[in-house]
């Protein structure tokens, strides 16, 4: 297993080398050399926010293709519940669950019930008063990622609940064998997924050792075989579906409503959940009890694998879920389920030192106290041009052996102008 | 040894935090992270918004001398005419402005306190004050 596996990736030739992803990174994880863009992978996050920002689609995820499944002989999708939100026209979330078996699934199992599951852990874990406040959701892996990497000191107060998705992952996987008699490694279990964040979340997990998905497809890659079938299938109206808590994970504040606790918190976009986590470490908003932060703009229906814009597609959650009986997951999640199955995250969850200048602190503070210096002769436009986002991540690279001084086209044009009158000085010398 | 200093303003909530926001930057570019680092924070930002609410205006320097990381905030004025109720939960003098955005609870000095290893303030009316707050690198007391 690829330690250093993203989901993020550039396509080169695509490329041109320009600035866009470039200073829009919130991680500061891009550069750009010889014309092209490099994702320096131990910052990287996989937002996706560089495919939403590229011009030239060259940054792409990497999912599985639908052709996976065939490995399997039975085969489960787990659709996330911000796949509801793309099909404007379904008559029922049962009709888009249906129309996934006519695409090669032999059973669909909603991770909105993986969030109904997870709803109630959470609620037990809230009531733990030696847990640190607030706690902070642990359902959007890019989130966890970031404070791994410039939050490292709120890593005890992510949330020990596994995702929506891992939860349905087992819970599906148990119920299909049993009901089929089936064994376990004969099933297949697919998440379709609306980011590329989850893929890396189960190639290289966070918080355990072993993902439970078998593979994950991009809703853009199962769109176009759905979307022609939605009004031709005819559902099983009766079919249990995940109560409207947990089919409002897909939108930011979900988690919360889910919960059904005050003094909570959400936000989305992944610079804006940075700019509340900052006050979280400032020690502001201790009097919160639960913070949920999706790096997406709306929460998972932003996902940048997703097709429908995301206030068409919040929209449309939100009326599916008014069609649904009103029942609480309280009332929805048998005991019997918490009970039988651990869903909690077992392994710790390490601080990420991608940001760290050097091991030994002292020699730390002699690059720091050369990057300040070269700092000083920069122009401070942050205008990109070197190849580093911003004037101070350029000294910063300069200090770490990436670029030369003269990568900046200011630094250049001045000693150029300097040669330029050596050359003419010279030039002028007479002969005595 | 390094050092860096921010100038702060009085009553510049547009700027407020920021100077706690660079020095926990560089902080954990050095590599300081858990709980000195959380620690560090608090006692941060709360010296910073003091600097804001109540001075006339003053700096805030971070410094490292191997052991120790020091904060150490001063100001021009007014001065804390008591300190001895300053240092006591719950005692403010915050005004309107302040106590409208969740400021005055009267924990800034206290918190400060609980937080730092070293804790040294020096006030004089009508003069400044000076807070210098430690925290022992390797560690130093848990929460």
């Amino acid at each position: 297993m690829n330690k250093r596996f993203h989901s993020v990736t550039l396509e080169a030739s695509r490329c041109k080398g320009c600035t866009n992803c470039l200073t829009r990174c919130p991680m500061e994880a891009i550069r750009v050399r010889g014309g092209r863009a490099y994702i320096m992978d131990e910052r990287c996050v996989d937002c996706g926010e560089c495919i939403r920002t590229c011009s030239y689609h060259a940054k792409v995820a990497m999912t599985d293709d639908l052709g996976i499944i065939e490995n399997f002989e039975h085969r489960i999708a787990l659709p996330a519940p911000s796949l509801y939100g793309q099909f404007y026209h379904a008559k029922s979330i049962a009709v888009i669950l249906e129309a996934l078996k006519y695409i090669g699934f032999t059973d669909v199992f909603e991770v909105a019930k993986g969030a109904d599951i997870a709803t109630r852990l959470l609620q037990e874990e809230l009531k733990n008063p030696d847990r640190p406040r607030p706690l902070i959701s642990s359902a959007c892996p890019a989130i966890t990622r970031m404070i791994q990497i410039k939050f490292p000191t709120l890593i005890p107060n992510i949330v020990k609940v596994k995702q929506p998705m891992e939860i349905a992952a087992t819970m599906a996987r148990a119920e299909y064998s049993k009901k089929h008699s089936v064994s376990k490694d004969k099933i297949g279990v697919f998440f379709i997924t609306p980011c590329a964040a989850k893929v890396t979340a189960v190639r290289n997990p966070i918080g355990q050792e072993k993902s439970e998905v078998d593979g994950v497809i991009s809703m853009l890659d199962i769109y176009a075989g759905v979307f022609p079938i939605l009004n031709k299938v005819s559902a099983d109206e009766n079919v249990k579906i995940a109560t409207p808590y947990g089919v409002g994970w897909a939108n930011s504040g979900g988690e919360s409503r889910a919960a059904n606790i005050n003094k909570t918190m959400a936000v989305d976009g992944i610079e804006n959940v940075a700019h509340v986590l900052e006050e979280i470490e400032n020690g502001r908003l201790r009097d919160l009890d639960y913070f949920e932060g999706a790096a997406c703009s709306g929460g998972c229906v932003g996902g940048p694998l997703t097709y429908e814009n995301k206030y068409v597609a919040r929209n449309k959650v939100m009326q599916l879920i008014s069609d649904l009986p009103l029942e609480r997951p309280e009332d929805a999640v048998p005991c019997r389920v918490l009970n039988s199955f651990d869903f909690m995250l077992d392994t710790p969850i390490p601080e990420n030192y991608s940001m760290q200048l050097d091991e030994e602190v002292s020699t730390a503070m002699e690059k720091m106290e050369r990057i300040n210096e070269i700092l000083e002769s920069l122009p401070g436009y942050d205008c990109g041009s070197c190849g580093s986002p911003t004037c101070r991540s350029f000294a910063e690279d300069i200090v770490r052996g990436y670029f030369n001084i003269t990568d900046c086209i200011f630094i250049l044009r001045d000693r150029l102008k300097v040669m330029a009158q050596q050359m003419v000085d010279m030039s002028n010398t007479k002969r005595e | 040894m390094i050092a860096e200093s921010f100038s702060v303003e009085k009553g510049d909530y547009l700027r407020a935090g920021e100077a706690s926001t660079k020095m926990k930057n560089m902080l954990k570019k050095l590599g300081i992270g858990g709980s000195v680092l959380r620690r560090i924070s608090v006692a941060a930002y709360e010296v910073e918004m003091n600097l804001v609410i109540h001075s006339l205006g003053g700096t805030l320097s971070i410094d490292l001398d191997g052991d120790y990381i020091w904060l150490v905030s001063e100001d021009i004025g007014p001065g804390i005419p008591d300190i001895e109720s300053a240092m006591r939960e719950g005692y403010s003098t915050a005004d309107e402005i302040a106590q409208g955005m969740g400021f005055g609870a009267g924990m800034g000095i206290p918190n400060m306190k609980r937080n730092a290893d070293v804790f040294e303030i020096e006030s004089e009316p009508n003069k400044g004050t000076k807070i210098k707050m430690g925290f022992l690198m390797g560690g130093g007391k848990s929460e």
